[in-house]
C-alpha cells in the first residue's frame, strides 16, 4: 500500500518538476517547484523519517517558496522602473 | 538538434550511473556497525530518546557547528547586499481580520517553534526546524503589515547571543572533560530518560540553534521581502 503511495506520489512530482521548468508563468513555476517539496516530505514521513519531513516541509516548500516569490516580486518592480 | 541528441546522451548516461546503485539495492535487515555504535550510545551514554538528535548535536557535533556558520556567513551577505531603503511604501493597510488573525496566530506559532526546539531529544525535529517555524511566524506578521519595522538590536543581541553561548558550551567540554570533548553534552547531568530535562546539554545547545536560525531567517526575510 506504502509502496503505491509512493509510486504516484514520484510521478507527481516529476510532473511538476518538468511543469516548474516548461511553464511560462513564473509564479506557477515556482509554486510547482514547491510542491515537489511538500510531496517529497510526505514521501519522507511515510518511509519513517519525521525529522527530515519536518525540514523538507518548513524549508524546502515553506521557507524557498516564499524567498523566490519575493525575489520575482522584486525583479519586476525593477522592470517597471527602467 | 544536436543540442537535443546531447541531452539525450548525457540522461542515457546517468542511468547508465544508476544501474549500479539500482541492481545490488537491497534492504538491511540489521543495524551496521556504525549505526548501531549510535543507537546503543544514544540511549546508554547519553540519555537521549531522539537518536537522529543525538547524531546531530553530539556525534556529528562540528558538522552542525559549521552549518551554523554557514548559515550565519549567509546571512551576513544577504544583509550586506540587500541594504534596505529608507522610504516606506505608501500601501493600502491590510484589512482588520488579516491583521487581528495573523496577531493571534504569530503567538502559535512561536510557542510551536519553541516546543520543537526544546523537545529535540524526545520527539522528531529540532533547533533548526523550530527555528524556521518561528521564522513564518514572522513572515505571517511581514504580510498582513508591509512595513513593519523589526527591532534590529534585539534580533542581533538574540543571534549573536546564542551563537557565542553555544562555541562556549562546547569549549567548556575541553575545560572540564579533557582534551577529546569537545561540545560533549556531559558536562551538565544526564538526568531521567524521557524528561525533559535531560540528556546532558543537549536541549540547551538545540534551543540556542534555534534561536539563532530563527533570527537569521528572519534577518534574511525582512530584507528580501520588508520593503
Amino acid at each position: 500500500m506504502i509502496s503505491i503511495i509512493i509510486i504516484v506520489f514520484g510521478i507527481i512530482m516529476i510532473i511538476a518538476a518538468f511543469l516548474a521548468i516548461h511553464l511560462k508563468n513564473l509564479l506557477s513555476a515556482i509554486i510547482s517547484a514547491g510542491v515537489i517539496s511538500l510531496l517529497a516530505s510526505v514521501i519522507y514521513l511515510l518511509l519513517a523519517a519525521p525529522d527530515v519531513a519536518m525540514t523538507e516541509a518548513a524549508i524546502g516548500s515553506g521557507l524557498t517558496t516564499i524567498i523566490f516569490i519575493f525575489t520575482l516580486k522584486k525583479i519586476k518592480k525593477g522592470d517597471l522602473d527602467d | 538538434m544536436i543540442k537535443r541528441i546531447f541531452i539525450l546522451l548525457a540522461l542515457v548516461g546517468l542511468v547508465l550511473m544508476f544501474i549500479p546503485f539500482l541492481r545490488d539495492f537491497d534492504f538491511h535487515k540489521e543495524l551496521s556497525k556504525l549505526s548501531s555504535q549510535y543507537v546503543e550510545g544514544s540511549i546508554n551514554d547519553l540519555n537521549t530518546q531522539n537518536v537522529v538528535t543525538s547524531v546531530i548535536v553530539t556525534y556529528r557535533g562540528l558538522d552542525t557547528l559549521g552549518e551554523v556558520t554557514v548559515l550565519f556567513l549567509t546571512t551576513a551577505g544577504v544583509g550586506f547586499l540587500l541594504r534596505k531603503k529608507k522610504a516606506s511604501l505608501k500601501t493600502r493597510r491590510s484589512s482588520e481580520l488579516l491583521q487581528t488573525a495573523s496577531q493571534f496566530l504569530f503567538v502559535l506559532i512561536i510557542l510551536t517553534g519553541i516546543f520543537i526546539f526544546t523537545h529535540g531529544h524526545l520527539t522528531p525535529g529540532g533547533g533548526f526546524q523550530g527555528g524556521v517555524l518561528i521564522t513564518t511566524a514572522f513572515l505571517l506578521l511581514i504580510l498582513a503589515d508591509v512595513n513593519l519595522k523589526f527591532n534590529y538590536s534585539i534580533l542581533h543581541f538574540v543571534e549573536s547571543f546564542s551563537g557565542v553561548f553555544y562555541v562556549m558550551i562546547g569549549l567548556f567540554g575541553f575545560l572540564i572533560l579533557g582534551m577529546n570533548s569537545f561540545l560533549d553534552p556531559t558536562i551538565l547531568p544526564l538526568g531521567n530518560y524521557g524528561k525533559l530535562l535531560s540528556a546532558g546539554a543537549i536541549p540547551v545547545i538545540y534551543s540556542l540553534i534555534g534561536l539563532k536560525v530563527g533570527s537569521e531567517l528572519t534577518t534574511i526575510i525582512d530584507k528580501m521581502g520588508g520593503e
